[in-house]
This record gives C-alpha cells, structure tokens and sequence, in this order.
C-alpha cells in the first residue's frame, strides 16, 4: 500500500484537483484507492458527493474509538473509496498534541487498511501544523502543486529542508506546476526550466483551465465527465509520472 | 459490500407484469435512478446434482456465459457469492474435474462424487441502473434481471430487482430494497426455482431415500404398490444418467432400487395375486445381477487413492497397473451393462411391471398396511436375532453374510413402512439396526474384495506385461483389506450383543407393537 499526499503550505493551488483526479485515475487503473479528505473545508467530499461528516468528529478517528473502516464511504466510481471530511477536522492539532507519538499517529491508523487498498491519498489542508507531520511520517511521498512563482519555488525549497531535517522516515517528494496561465510569459518559463534542473520536479504541468474549476458544478473527476478534455489528459500524464516514481 | 436481493413477481392489480417505470417510480422523491451503461446479454445455466446435493446445501451454482469471460457463480443461503473465471466448461462435469479456483473447492464437498448437470437454462438481459439519494450520490447499484428461461421449459421468469449497497449506504440501499419489496409483495425464491416451476416441477424431486406416503389403514397390497411404483419410478430415473454414465452414483441408486423391489416381493409378495412375484423376480435378479460387476469395479476406483494412499511396503505409483487393469476392466463391463439396459428384454420388464402395478386391483381381503409392516418386519427381527445369537467365534463367514442379508431385509422393511410409524421411535430402531449393518458389511466386503483382488492379479498376470512391483501392492492390499475384516469380526460379538440388548428390543417392540401415526 503506497500513501500519497497532495501538500502545500498555501491554499488554493490545486490540491484537491489533484487528489480527486489522481484518485480517480488510479482505480481506473485497476488499483484499490481510497482518499481521505483531511480538510475541513471538505471540497474532496463536496466534489464526491459525499455529506463531510463523520460520526464522533476526527477526535474519534484519531483516537482509535471508531473503526476508520466504519466511515469509509463508496464513490460513485468503482475501487474508489472516501474517507469524507468533518468540520472538526479543524481541531486535529490539539487532538494529536494529546495523543502518544502525535507524528506517527496517521501512519499507525492507516497500517491496518493496507489489506483493502492499493494506494491512501491524502488531501491535506495548507499550513505547518502537527497534523501535517504526521502527514509527513506516513507519506511515501508528497505531491506538491506549485503555483509557478519564484516565491512558491522557494516555499519547495524550505518545505524539502524541513523534510530533510525530519527524523525517520522521510517521504519522497514531488513537485508539479499547477494553475499555469499560458498567457504569462513567467509562468512559462519557469514551468519549462525548473523541471529541467530539478529532479523533484514533474515534467507534467496542470494549466488553469476552465474545466477544472467546472468540477464543481459537475461535482466529478475531470477525467469521469470530460474524458477527453486537455485536463484529463494533463492529468493522465502526471500520474504516469507519479506512478512510473511511485508504484 | 452487501447485497440484498428482491424479485417482483406480476402485480396483483392490473394487467400482467409492472412494467419497470413504474417499479422505478416507486422509488421517488426519495430516490432518483439513472442509467449505468447498456444492458447486458448472458446465458445462464443453473447446475446441481441429480439428488440435488447444492440446493439441499442451500447453495446455487450458475454458469453464466456472455460478452465476458465466462464464470461460475456460488450463491450461498444469506446470499453472499462466490465467483470463479472459467473458459470452455461442458456439462455434466464432476467438481474435482473443473478448473482450480474457490467455486470448485466449495464445490467438491458439496457434490462429492456425483456430476453437475443443468437444471435449467436460460438467457438473461441485464440492465444496471445507479440510485441516486438527493444528493445525487449513488447509494445503490440496482440490476434489472429478465431472464427468458429455454430448459427444462420455454417460460419468461418475473424480472428481478437486486439492489446492491455502495459502501458506507447500507440503510439507504436496505430502503431502495424495502420500497421495491413494496411495490406487490411477494419475493421470489430463486431464478432457479422459478425455472423449474416454470416447467412443473420443483427442487429435490428426486432422491435416493425412501419415505412413501402411505396410511396405516389402507389395504397392505395398495401400499406395497405405491412402494414398488416408487421403486420403477426410481429405476426408471437412474436409467438415462446410467446408460450414459454421467456418475457412478445412477448405477448405485438404480441397483439399490432393484435390490429393494426384489426384497419387497421376498418378503411381502404374498400380498400381491398369486404369481406376479414368482413372475418378476427372476427378471429382477437378471437386472440385479447384470449391474453387479460395474458397480464391484466402481467400488474399487473410488475407493483406489485412498487404497493406494495407504500402502505402506509399495510405493502408490506401484499400485498404477492394477488401476489401469481396473479401469479397463471397468470399460468393458460398463458398455455390456449400457447394451443390457438398451435392450428389449429391460423395456419389457419396465412396462410390464409397471402394467402389472397398475392394474393391481384392491384385494378383497388381508392386512391393512400398518398391520402388514409390524407383522413383516416382527418376522425379519426375529430370523435376524435367531441367525445372531447361533454365531459364534467359530462360525463360517457364510453365518455372517446370511445375516448381512436378513439385516437388509429388515431394514429395507423399515424403509418401505417409514411413513406408517412413529418417526423417532422409527429412527431409533434404524440406528441400532444401522451399527450391526456397518459391521457386517465391513467384514462381508473386505472378504469380497480379498476374493476379487486374488481374481485380479490372476487375469493380470495372465495377461502378461504386469511388473511384479504391481502384484506385490496388490499383495499387500489384500493384507490391508485381510486385516480389516479381521477387525470387523473381532467387533461383530459386541455389535450383535447391542443389537439384541434388552434395550434394543424395546425399542422394536415400541415400534412395531406402539401406536401407528
């Protein structure tokens, strides 16, 4: 069972895209997947159609009172599962902070689902927190979106020196460009260079398209109502990439 | 993933079957439904056994062909499936002889040693639909099953709703199921016993028990009758699977049925007009007797690897010869029975015996069935208790196998009069009957065996070509089988003395002197 998660210290660069048509494409590959949605902004849930609510709140989850397994919701889409959000994912930290080893919880709670699934994505919230961590411990590795600035480059190069500064087991990273505007010059150019030189960057690069902002009214995987799309294909490539590093 | 299953059959208001619009709006506002793709075509084939071994599990077998790879489906009581990819599979087939997977391992101890057969056949037009809840959420795949069945009669089964729960939506789904239960009741067992009732007939309509229904007060010769038409009936359905050896086990039921008509007409032919029985039992012997060297030899060969297994000097590869004797042994006898059955003689004797049966005019006096029974069966006790108790240590084993014989008379006594007893005082006396026969049998058998196997090796090594390798196993196998039945005259002092206990007694007295049902 891989783990993957799709981080960034910012909101709004296109994780949630990522993890829902990532997640998508891998059952379409036959794989078993499941994506937890660990924001409590719940767009993974909204996007799946799926009530962001989970009977005694991530408190119960995390602590082990209620079986992850029992929350565990079907897509409409075959091998493809959800965990949904709840609202009071919103506090994690402060339940992690009161449990043992808080930065290996995830992983512990994950470890018994490795019979069922193939591949967890986990759709992370933007920041630093406890929560993300824990992430970190129990990733194989991270999916990063870049906006393509040199100010979000930077925030890869501090996000993979504090991985480097991680004791134990350290995920493997993965940056991608996402939300790339054709029109502007400098996203281009750093979209095309720093794959080049940088090997934790994805060749593949997501463009701002209307179509992916469209899955919020489709409330489905770009690849599941416009198969043929450029989104659905830029997506394709880039978990062909993934799943050449990856699987 | 759960899956609960719902057919509806035609409405009771209104014309002919409801159409699936209007079953489907019975899901709404609640639940909306959409399309999940074309509709799919498959042939199906509904298998079991022909003493209906899986249906008495609880299990259905199908085999369902069509634009996918073929596979074989197991459905259990609750429902729970198990599905097996197969390719090329032809029926009748026995369960250790398909392909390696969990449908065949569930399979083998269920059906053991007897073949699958199609019990129905039909084609199937599938139609998946997704149920929406007002989120548009799928909660439930549902599956529009029509299926038009073509064996064993052209009908068109009421189509079936099978809801099954998207996971995490089990009480939504349960309710889909609830509201379609609702729309007029009446939930159909199985597409299998819809086939069959379809065509007039109904699951577990054949075995090899006997439970003849029959009234204690009705004349002794009406019932014997209904015992021996039963017993045609039963030879007359072996005889097919038998001549085309489909499984060994339609010779053994079609001999037992034999061997029954023969003691019935031994034990209580004087009920019958004078002469029938003396006119029919020797055409029954003949019958008995030409099934007798196929059955030996089936014995052998489903008895071989446990045989071979066993060895303990030899090698079981050694014993391979013998098997091969065994088989083609088997070979020729199987084809001199098979042309035996075709004959006009075995026509003759079936339609005979079945005119002579039904012609069979109520006697103008003699003992009512229940009075029949006691006496008969007091009598069989009697000769066995008295056959019994003169063996000794020293007695010949010809002793013991006439008292093997006046067992079985006395049990196929029980068999025929089941239905006029008390059944548990009924099944107490069978069991302590049972004990002694197993003993005797055991011995008798072995002995037989001994003999044929020493017959064997001699035609064997006649034949030439047989390594000596081959005629020591079998030498040692005599052994094996000289010690068992060395064992079960060592056990028969203590088997008969239960048999004859006063406790036993009772019980036989309780039943054939105790009130009749």
């Amino acid at each position: 069972m891989k783990i993957l998660a799709t981080y960034n210290i910012k909101g709004g660069v296109g994780k949630t895209a990522t993890a829902v048509n990532l997640s998508y494409l891998a059952a379409q590959d036959g794989l078993r997947v499941l994506l937890w949605d660990l924001d409590p902004q719940a767009a993974a849930s909204y996007l799946f159609r799926i009530r962001p609510r989970v009977k005694g709140g991530g408190k119960a989850l995390i602590r082990g009172s209620r079986e992850i397994d029992d929350a565990i919701k079907g897509t409409d889409f075959e091998d493809l599962d959800l965990l949904p959000a709840d609202f009071t994912y919103r506090n994690l930290d402060l339940v992690l902070d009161a449990t043992k080893k808080p930065t290996r919880r995830l992983a512990r709670l994950l470890a018994p689902l490795s019979p069922d699934y193939d591949v967890i994505f986990l759709d992370c919230p933007p920041g630093i927190s406890l929560l993300s961590e824990s992430v970190l411990q129990a990733a194989d590795c991270l999916l990063v979106p870049l906006i393509p600035t040199v100010l979000s480059v930077r925030t890869l190069d501090q996000l993979t020196e504090f991985i480097g500064g991680l004791n134990g087991k350290r995920p493997d990273v993965l940056a991608f460009f996402s939300m790339i505007d054709r029109r502007k010059r400098l996203h281009l150019d750093i979209a095309t260079q720093l794959p080049k030189e940088r090997d934790d960057v994805a060749a593949t690069a997501i463009p701002s398209l209307s179509l992916i902002e469209r899955m919020s009214l489709e409330r489905a995987p770009v690849a599941a109502f416009a198969p043929r799309s450029r989104a659905a294909q830029s997506y394709r490539e880039l978990w062909s990439e993934v799943k050449a590093r990856e699987l | 993933m759960q899956t609960f299953s719902h057919a509806v059959t035609p409405a009771a208001a209104g014309q002919g079957q409801p159409g699936e619009d209007d079953v489907l709006a019975t899901l709404a506002p609640r639940f909306s439904v959409r399309s999940a793709g074309r509709s799919r075509t498959v042939r199906r084939a509904w298998l079991d056994t022909f003493d209906w071994r899986l249906h008495r599990a609880g299990l259905t077998l199908e085999h369902v062909t069509g634009s996918r790879p073929a596979e074989l489906v197991l459905t259990g009581r609750g429902g729970g499936q198990v599905t097996q990819q197969v390719s090329r599979l032809t029926w009748p087939a026995l369960a250790g002889d398909l392909p390696a997977g969990p449908v065949r391992d569930r399979l083998c101890a269920a059906a053991g040693i007897r073949a699958l057969l199609p019990a129905a056949r039909g084609v199937s037009t599938m139609q998946r639909l997704r149920v929406l809840n007002p989120d548009t959420k799928t909660i439930a795949w549902l599956t529009v099953d029509r299926t038009a069945v073509s064996y064993p009669a052209a009908a068109q089964l009421p189509a079936r709703y099978q809801v099954t729960a998207v996971r995490g939506y089990q009480p939504q789904a349960q309710r889909v199921a609830e509201i379609l239960a609702g729309v007029d009741g009446t939930p159909l067992a199985s597409p299998l016993d819809a086939a069959l009732a379809a065509a007039g007939r109904h699951a577990e309509d054949y075995s090899n028990k006997l439970n003849v229904p029959l009234s204690p007060g009705m004349p002794g010769r009406l019932a014997l009758r209904a015992v021996l038409l039963h017993l045609l009936d039963s030879i007359q359905a072996n005889l097919p699977g038998t001549i085309k050896d489909v499984d060994t086990e339609f010779l053994h039921d079609l001999r037992v049925a034999v061997r029954r008509t023969r003691s019935a007409l031994k034990l209580a032919g004087d009920v019958l007009p004078a002469g029938l029985a003396a006119r029919f039992g020797p055409e029954f012997k003949w019958l008995g007797d030409l099934t007798t060297p196929t059955r030996d030899l089936d014995v052998y060969l489903l008895g071989y690897q446990d045989m071979a297994d066993g060895l303990v000097s030899a090698k079981p590869a050694e014993l391979a010869p013998f098997h091969d004797y065994l088989a083609h042994q088997r070979g020729v006898e199987y084809r001199r029975l098979a042309r035996e059955l075709r004959s006009a003689r075995f026509s003759r004797l079936a339609a005979d015996w079945r005119g002579a049966l039904n012609d069979l005019a109520p006697p103008v006096q003699g003992p009512a069935a229940a009075a029949l029974a006691r006496e008969r069966i007091q009598r069989a006790h009697r000769q066995v208790l008295r056959l019994g108790r003169a063996i000794t240590a020293d007695s010949p084993a010809e002793r013991l196998h006439d008292l093997r014989k006046r067992c079985k008379e006395l049990r196929y006594l029980l068999e025929f009069f089941v239905s006029v007893f008390d059944a548990e005082a009924h099944q107490r006396v069978v069991k302590d009957l049972k004990g002694l026969q197993d003993c005797l049998g055991e011995f008798q058998d072995r002995q037989v065996q001994q003999e044929e196997l020493r017959e064997f090796a001699s035609q064997m090594l006649a034949d030439g070509d047989t390594p000596v390798t081959a005629l020591l196993a079998m030498g040692e196998l005599a052994g094996q089988l000289g010690l068992r039945q060395h064992q079960a005259r060592d056990e028969f002092a203590g088997r008969f003395h239960e048999f004859a206990s006063l406790g036993s007694e009772r019980r036989f007295r309780v039943l054939t002197g105790g009130p009749t049902r």
